[in-house]
């Protein structure tokens, strides 16, 4: 038995939930710290850096919104792939599945004539299908070829970036653009309803809260969330029970892209109006998804919670720039040193500390 | 980690007979919840082969993992040739002339044997360590008769074969003291018996063994005394010439046990499965069953005897829809289900106990209770339409959990935190509650202790009474002789021989297995 200082050192089978959300917070201090060094080695106390994210987020009325309006692609995307990590697919592909998803919303918005009320409708359908496709081709090949999909979905995100900038430089780009690599901006009934005096399309975050609450049933109530724990879990017992690996994985990446699909629709129709430049439609939300899902560890629920967090991050990028002229960019910085620490941090989960002061005679140097 | 250390080794008053190698004394180990050692001592003489005997879960790989320097005891004393010694990790054991072969082999695969010899041995030099050390491979491979090709590589070698590199490893190593986990588990009777030789000649040469293992024919065979464990005590230690198989199995579980099952004379009525001339290919694309005929009636208990890799497992598979066959038909309750889907092939009342139930068996991650409705998930109770019944699911769970006495904290709990017994009773608990007719168990105890193996044979027995045609395949020819009515004998892929039980004996059995045709 291993002592650390007055405590004991145990293994545990099952880490209570306590103890997981003591060692992902502990990860997510840790990654603070570590991004401390940061702040210092551009010239800034970390805490005065700190204090200073804080009063211009959280503290702040009309700056706390933009926290709502970060998470909500990220809460989209985080449950996609919150579904394809329980099935054991590695989605890296979120972030194509979201431009996709953009891409098909914009078509419905400026070159269909479908009359008002349906519109938003449409769109939404026509994201959630775009993603889905986006998402097919590497799924089909891993199923069907077994090509490894971290490679493929990821390789995918590239080939959604340079079909957007052809399309906002060739076929799509605007009459009225002036030169500006962007569409023309969409009819009225192609915008989403904001929160006054705010930038938060709140039905797309509606849309998210409630997708959470239907994956947590799906998960734990329905028969194909079951098939896809089993198949996730042990594809051997999945065979055994008969269940079809190629049609449940399929229709859980259909869900998953779809999502992440669903996600770029919010971001054009809620925010820009019209699809510009990929780097502008995501700040890297089909990226930072991952780390939503990966915090929630697989709850639908959780990843509401992780969302806003990330959501957080991401408005203390605008903090950082205007405030502290750091690069906006130093938040992917935050990310990876958050996922780092909670991939790092996995082991711990197995462990736990007990005050066992005095279990054994501790020698000192006294003698 | 810092804690301060009590010195490396403590010279005391030899309280330890000269002849005894090692000694544990009072040793005490346990885990969060679990009272794993409770102050066991045991004693191994230079020259012997020192069986360590006990059901599963009775503390005998947690004692030797103590004795490897994998654990660190909560209390008590290692005396090691009189001296009090601290053991904190297996680089101290090997120092002090303590091996061991796990029982999961940690080899290098695309490595070569000398290669994994090689790798960590401080002694051969920067360039090739593999060749300096093959003379010394060959050394000790004909010293103790452990013949492996320093140049072969691992993925080349039979089980039995990479267990022959482990040893090596381990005496090359310096051991004078070897303990061998479960050795026989993966090896054929043949092979254990050339093991046994091994262990002979490293008697001759001073050697001590310290030999774990759950079967008391091994035991009878091939140690010099025994040291039965029970619930994480010493029980006893016993010179056996001295003991029989009825005591030591007092011992070891505490009661008595039915060797021979009683199995009630039944007239097989009508015939449950049939095959004709099966032709399937293993997992390599190479033939595996080379037309395959048998017949089990109901009521009746057909045991597949053989040596293992002989096509057991593509037997099983493909009767059970999870391997397609490439010519012959298979037929269930007078239904052809040749090249079904598992799915369906349990539809039409095949049960199916798996070989590894922890690889196939079971989502260890899953709950007792999600895993009691495996198969059946998608019909009601447990499903209506697409969604599941989790009432259903419970409430069936806490049937299936006393009916077949399954040992878990609740139907909530993950499956994999149950023994293996337990696992294999919720496994049969839920092929068996559909009262399926037909009932294809594979290896349905390996690994399972004594008792818990008695209750699996029970309810074998018992559905075969309710007149459910049973296909046993097993390597135990044990459990083979005490369950069937007859018994195939595979070889090759092909049915060598059937034969009654109540006519025959283990030898024809034996001989028929190894190829000996009347």
């Amino acid at each position: 038995m291993k002592r650390l200082g007055p405590f004991r050192v145990e293994r545990v089978l099952v880490p209570s939930g306590a103890w997981v959300l003591t060692v992902s917070l502990g990860a997510v201090a840790a990654a603070l710290v570590a991004a401390g060094m940061i702040f210092w080695a551009f010239g800034i106390n970390p805490l005065r850096a700190y204090a200073m994210i804080f009063a211009g987020t959280l503290a702040d009325r009309r700056a706390a919104p933009e926290i709502l309006r970060q998470a909500t692609p990220l809460l989209l995307g985080g449950l996609g792939l919150v579904l394809a990590f329980r099935a054991q697919f590695w989605n890296i592909g979120a972030e194509g599945q979201l431009l996709a998803g953009a891409v098909a919303a914009t078509g419905v918005a400026l070159f269909t004539p479908i009359p008002a009320p349906w519109l938003l409708p449409a769109m939404f359908v026509a994201g959630f299908l775009g993603g889905a496709l986006w998402g097919m081709l590497p799924t089909l090949l891993r199923l069907k070829l077994e090509v490894n999909e971290v490679v493929s979905t990821l390789m995918m995100n590239y080939v959604a970036l340079f079909s957007v900038e052809w399309l906002i430089h060739g076929p799509w780009k605007g009459k009225t653009a002036f030169g500006f690599a962007y569409t023309d901006t969409f009819p009225e009934a192609a915008r989403l309803a904001l929160i006054p005096g705010t930038r938060v399309h709140w039905p797309t975050l509606v849309l998210g809260i409630a997708l959470a609450g239907a994956l947590a049933f799906f998960l734990g109530r329905a028969r194909l969330g079951f098939e896809i724990r089993v198949l996730g879990e042990n594809p051997v017992a999945a065979r055994y029970a008969g269940i079809d690996p190629v049609r449940t994985i399929l229709l859980a990446m259909v869900f998953s892209a779809g999502a992440a699909g669903l996600a770029g629709v919010g971001e054009v129709a809620g925010i820009h109006h019209k699809l510009l430049a990929p780097g502008q439609v995501s700040l890297g939300y089909g990226y930072a998804a991952i780390i939503v899902a990966w915090l929630a560890r697989g709850s639908p629920l959780a990843a509401i919670i992780t969302a806003l967090f990330l959501g957080l991050i991401y408005s203390s990028g605008d903090v950082m720039k205007v405030t502290l002229q750091m690069p906006f960019r130093v938040t992917d910085v935050f990310n990876g040193l958050i996922l780092f620490f909670l991939i790092g941090s996995e082991r711990l989960l197995n462990y736990r500390l007990r005050w066992a002061p005095g279990g054994r005679p501790v020698e000192t140097a006294d003698a | 980690m810092t804690r301060a250390q009590p010195p490396e080794t403590q010279t005391g008053t030899p309280a330890v007979e000269p002849s005894e190698l090692l000694l544990l004394r009072d040793v005490r180990k346990t885990f969060p919840g679990v009272v794993a050692n409770d102050g066991v001592t045991m004693a191994v003489r230079a020259g012997e082969v020192h069986a360590l005997l006990g059901e599963n879960g009775a503390g005998k790989t947690t004692l030797m993992n103590v004795l490897y320097g994998i654990h660190q005891p909560d209390s008590g004393e290692i005396w090691l040739r009189g001296r009090q010694v601290r053991i904190r990790s297996p680089r101290d054991a090997l120092a002090l002339g303590i091996g061991m072969v796990p029982q999961h082999f940690l080899l290098v695969r695309r490595h070569t044997v000398a290669e994994n010899v090689a790798l960590g041995l401080p002694g051969p030099g920067f360039i090739a360590p593999a060749r300096q050390i093959e003379p010394r491979i060959r050394e000790l491979a004909d010293r103790y008769g452990l013949s492996v090709d320093p140049r072969a590589h691992i993925w080349q070698l039979s089980p039995s074969e990479q267990q022959r590199v482990e040893i090596v490893k381990a005496l090359i190593r310096g051991a004078r003291l070897l303990i061998l986990d479960e050795p026989t588990s993966v090896l054929t009777p043949q092979e254990a018996r050339g093991l046994f030789e091994v262990l002979r000649r490293m008697k001759l040469e001073g050697q001590a063994v310290i030999f774990i293992s759950h079967k008391l024919d091994e035991v009878a065979e091939i140690a010099d005394r025994v040291t039965v464990m029970r619930k994480g005590r010493g029980v006893a230690t016993l010179p056996v010439a001295e003991t029989d198989r009825h005591s030591l199995a007092r011992l070891m579980v505490g009661r008595d046990v039915e060797f021979r099952l009683r199995r009630s004379a039944r007239a097989p009525d009508g015939e449950a499965i049939a095959v004709e001339d099966l032709v399937a290919r293993n997992d390599r694309g190479l033939p595996a069953l080379r037309g395959i005929s048998l017949s089990v009636q109901r009521g009746e208990i057909l045991g597949i005897a053989g040596v293992a890799g002989n096509g057991q497992r593509e037997l099983v598979e493909v009767i059970t829809g999870l391997r397609p066959s490439t010519g012959g038909r298979v037929k269930v309750l007078g239904r052809d289900v040749t090249n079904l889907s598992a799915r369906a092939v349990h539809l039409a009342g095949v049960a199916h106990v798996p070989e590894d139930r922890m690889r196939m068996g079971i989502v260890p991650g899953m709950s007792v209770a999600e895993n009691l409705v495996l198969r059946d998930y998608r019909h009601p109770p447990f499903s209506r339409g697409p969604v599941m019944n989790r009432q259903a699911m419970g409430e069936f769970a806490r049937r299936m959990i006393s009916e077949y006495e399954i040992v878990t904290p609740g139907p909530a709990t993950p499956t994999r935190l149950l023994s293996g017994g337990n696992i294999q009773k919720l496994i049969l608990g839920r092929e068996l509650s559909g009262q399926p007719d037909v009932i294809v168990a594979a290896h349905p105890t390996s690994g399972l202790d004594v008792s818990a193996a008695e209750q699996i044979h029970r309810l074998l027995l018992k559905r075969r009474e309710e007149g459910a045609a049973v296909l046993l395949v097993s390597e135990d020819l044990d459990e083979i002789l005490a369950l069937s009515d007859r018994i195939a004998v595979l070889l090759s892929g092909e049915i060598v021989g059937v034969v009654d039980t109540a006519k025959s004996d283990r030898e024809r059995i034996g001989l028929l297995m190894m190829g000996q045709r009347q």
